[in-house]
């Protein structure tokens, strides 16, 4: 197998908009890698009708696209196999959250490219801030767009590294003016949402902010042992590293949609303040519901997406829900408790304490946060 | 003193408007400034400076270089090339640009690399950032380049991680005004080796690889500020309210009983780790004893002491004051403190005030601490 070839590195350049010229700036580093002699080639390029762009494609190697046919129609997607059998070191892939059409080999493309890096090729690869899967309800809130095509952020953390592809709005307003981003009709359209100058500020604003913490997860986490083992190297001795208290953050999810939210929530704390990261749903005993029911199908759906995202997942089961979490709580020395924020009350409700009130009441030892669900931007109630 | 800590939200007065529409009358006038900030020398400012140039004299404006660095790569060479070089002086054996000559020539355009050069005492202007400001006032859009390392707010910190301290410097308010701020950002890697002081063996390697990527963090935040800020204004300007925040806002909620230590750490360690900002607020009540006043003004010092900006806030409901605080400032969670107990009157009313701030805060999370 191919266990003894070393891991390909990763390179992302990230975006905030179509057009800030991540696409371009990928094909200025192909050649700039085929300068210094490496083998590249380009394995999936989106032209987008950029004239520039297209023109940088000139020199460089194109591996043909794989055509699928789906439903009468031909799907044009990046051929991997293809790219194996030809064995660059380095290969260029355009668009990394692009979802492949049915009946291709892997559902994503992010998925194809762990392929080529598993293999030992080095890729270069394009995406937007608001791809990445912790902040798709900040974008949605703001933008009006729930983003489908996601990537989970443990595939951006560890890429080698993240660039960013940085262009003021009033710049990329003029190109999209100027037809260099979109036909005219598709400009009009694109103009209404995702362009709006605010819309674009904050996602710019997102980006820049990203990539700090990802510059900053890469210096913090992995030099500082590489330092101390080099500076140990060198100088004879080294300090031990301090050990930090880490916090432990326990998301309890239920059959409740907005849970996906509250996943998605937590785990961007989580990673911010390099917690460890539980989910955890509680099966009542002597439920009823069978597991093929509507409301356990809803909790699996929630408990595989936890999984997508790399976070250790629990079904407990106990007689009251409240006294249940804050047990394993306890036991696991959980810090913080993400909850979704209780649906407005029945009228019988009103007597028994809610579930946030219940856990706020046991858990007297730990931190309760409660996770709203986001608003449309100018469509939140005043409450 | 309780009452030196109250801070009320300034009105509006018919002075501040005035001088608004005079200053927005004032920037119509005025040159556009674009900056294009690096963390490092060798990460490309000069040849993306220069390309915009280019692009722009090739789409019909009128663009003149004022100033550029005395050493040049190839690339450089090739773009200055392509565009209209107004000389630099020398004086005193300094390079100086020639704002003279700039401004009788009254391109639409000018480029100026290096913003953060100090001219000989004998010029007009001290710094080339105010030889800058003044090609603005006369109209005359500058596109130019900066290294973060000299900028005069950063400095500081840029001398803790280099080691070093530079001289030169350009204040942040500076660029603060202008109307473009846009970052040339590459992996540490592609600076290492570069300029005088290149790393010689393994572990000088790794530190400066450290010290890039701290440098390359910093910038990065400092252009998300200036873009924050931007927004801000843009949001005002427009009317429109802000009700979500592409930065973390955090708000510590402060009542005199309330165990505010644990809160306010959480609060700076969590600001401090998404970058964002810290705030903290309190109702203004006349009601309070003397016990209950000295204990406020004791958890304000705590908040204010982490370094949180502090609010009163007036109004006779709590949960409304907060969140509509809260809503005013893109507050993304709020932090309170809450006692376990509530009677069955409470929970038939609704709940406390901190179960009413939970119920109603749409798009805001709230961290409940135990007391």
């Amino acid at each position: 197998m191919a266990e003894s070839v070393p891991r390909g590195r990763l390179k992302i350049l990230l975006g905030y908009a179509a057009g800030v010229g991540k696409t371009y700036k990928m094909l200025e580093e192909a050649h700039d890698l085929k300068r210094r002699g490496l083998d590249v080639v380009v394995g999936y390029f989106e032209p987008h009708g950029r004239k520039d762009t297209i023109a940088r494609l000139e020199g460089l190697e194109v591996i043909p696209r794989r055509r699928i046919e789906y439903r009468g129609v031909t799907f044009e997607e990046m051929d991997t196999e293809a790219i194996l059998r030809r064995r660059p070191q380095s290969c260029a892939v355009d668009e990394f959250a692009h979802t492949n059409v049915p009946g291709s080999e892997r559902a994503k493309r992010w998925e194809d490219v762990q392929v080529l890096l598993g293999e030992g090729i080095d890729v270069v690869t394009t995406m937007n801030v608001q791809h990445l899967e912790s902040l798709n309800d900040q974008v949605w809130q703001f933008s009006g767009v729930r983003v489908r095509e996601t990537i989970p952020d443990w595939v951006v953390q560890q890429a080698d590294q993240v660039v960013l592809v940085d262009l003021p709005p009033d710049a990329l307003l003029n190109r999209l003016k100027r037809g260099a981003v979109y036909s005219p009709e598709k400009a009009r359209i694109a103009a209404q949402n995702f362009f709006r100058e605010s819309t674009l500020a904050a996602l710019r604003e997102m980006a820049l902010r990203q990539t700090a913490h990802e510059v900053e997860g890469r210096y913090a986490l992995q030099e500082p042992e590489e330092l101390v083992a080099a500076e140990a190297r060198s100088a004879g001795t080294a300090e031990p590293p301090v050990a930090e208290t880490r916090d432990r953050i326990l998301i309890a999810v239920t059959a409740d949609p907005a849970s996906a939210a509250l996943i998605r929530r937590g785990k961007r704390v989580a990673d911010y303040l390099h917690a460890d990261c539980f989910v955890a749903f509680v099966h009542p005993r002597g439920d009823p519901a069978d597991s093929a029911s509507e409301e356990r199908k809803a909790v699996e759906k929630h408990l595989n997406f936890a999984r997508s995202l790399r976070i250790e997942t629990r079904v407990l089961e106990g007689e009251d829900v409240a006294e249940t979490l804050v047990d394993f709580a306890r036991l696991n020395r959980i810090t913080q408790v993400f909850l979704a924020r209780p649906r407005k009350p029945s009228r019988l409700g009103l007597l028994r304490p809610s579930l946030v009130q219940q856990i706020v009441r046991l858990a007297r030892d730990m931190q309760v946060t409660v996770v709203a669900e986001r608003h449309r931007s100018g469509t939140a109630s005043a409450a | 003193m309780a009452q030196n800590l109250v801070l009320r939200p300034e009105r509006p007065d018919p002075d501040e408007l005035l001088r608004k529409v005079m200053a927005e009358e004032a920037r119509e006038r005025r040159g556009k400034l674009k900056v294009f900030l690096g963390y490092a020398s060798g990460v490309g400012k000069s040849v993306r400076m220069l390309d915009e140039g280019r692009r722009r004299h090739e789409r019909g404006a009128d663009v003149v270089v004022g100033a550029t660095q005395l050493e040049s790569t190839p690339e450089v060479r090739a773009l200055l090339d392509k565009l209209e070089v107004i000389p630099l002086r020398i004086i005193d054996g300094v390079s100086v640009m020639d704002v003279d000559a700039i401004l009788r020539r009254q391109p639409q355009v000018c480029l100026v690399d290096g913003l953060a050069h100090d001219n000989p005492p004998c010029c007009r202007n001290r710094y080339r950032w105010q030889d800058v400001d003044e090609l603005l006032d006369n109209g005359i859009s500058v596109i130019a380049s900066v290294n973060l390392q000299y900028i005069e707010e950063q400095r500081a910190q840029v001398a803790q991680i280099r080691g070093r301290e530079v001289q030169e410097s350009v204040p942040q308010a500076f660029l603060g005004r202008a109307a473009e701020i846009e970052v040339v950002d590459a992996p540490p890697e592609s600076c290492l080796g570069c300029g005088p002081d290149g790393p010689s063996g393994e572990t000088d390697r790794l530190r400066r690889g450290q010290q890039l990527a701290q440098l390359r963090e910093i910038a990065l935040l400092l252009a998300a500020d200036v873009v924050d800020h931007q927004l801000e204004r843009y949001l005002q300007e427009h009317g429109m309210e802000q009700i979500w925040s592409a930065n973390e806002r955090f708000l510590v909620w402060i009542t005199p009983y309330a165990d505010v230590g644990p809160m306010v750490d959480s609060g700076s360690r969590n600001a401090r780790r998404f970058h964002g900002d810290l705030l903290a607020a309190y109702l203004a009540r006349p009601d309070l004893t003397p016990a209950e006043r000295a204990a406020l003004g004791r958890n304000l010092k705590l908040a204010r002491d982490a370094g949180a900006e502090v609010h009163a806030l007036d109004g006779d409901d709590p949960a409304e004051a907060l969140l509509t605080f809260a809503r005013s400032r893109g507050v993304t969670q709020i932090f309170a403190g809450h006692g376990g107990r509530q009677n069955w009157w409470e929970r038939t009313l609704g709940g406390g005030p901190i179960d009413r701030v939970i119920r109603d805060a749409e798009g805001i999370d709230v961290r409940v601490f135990p007391q």
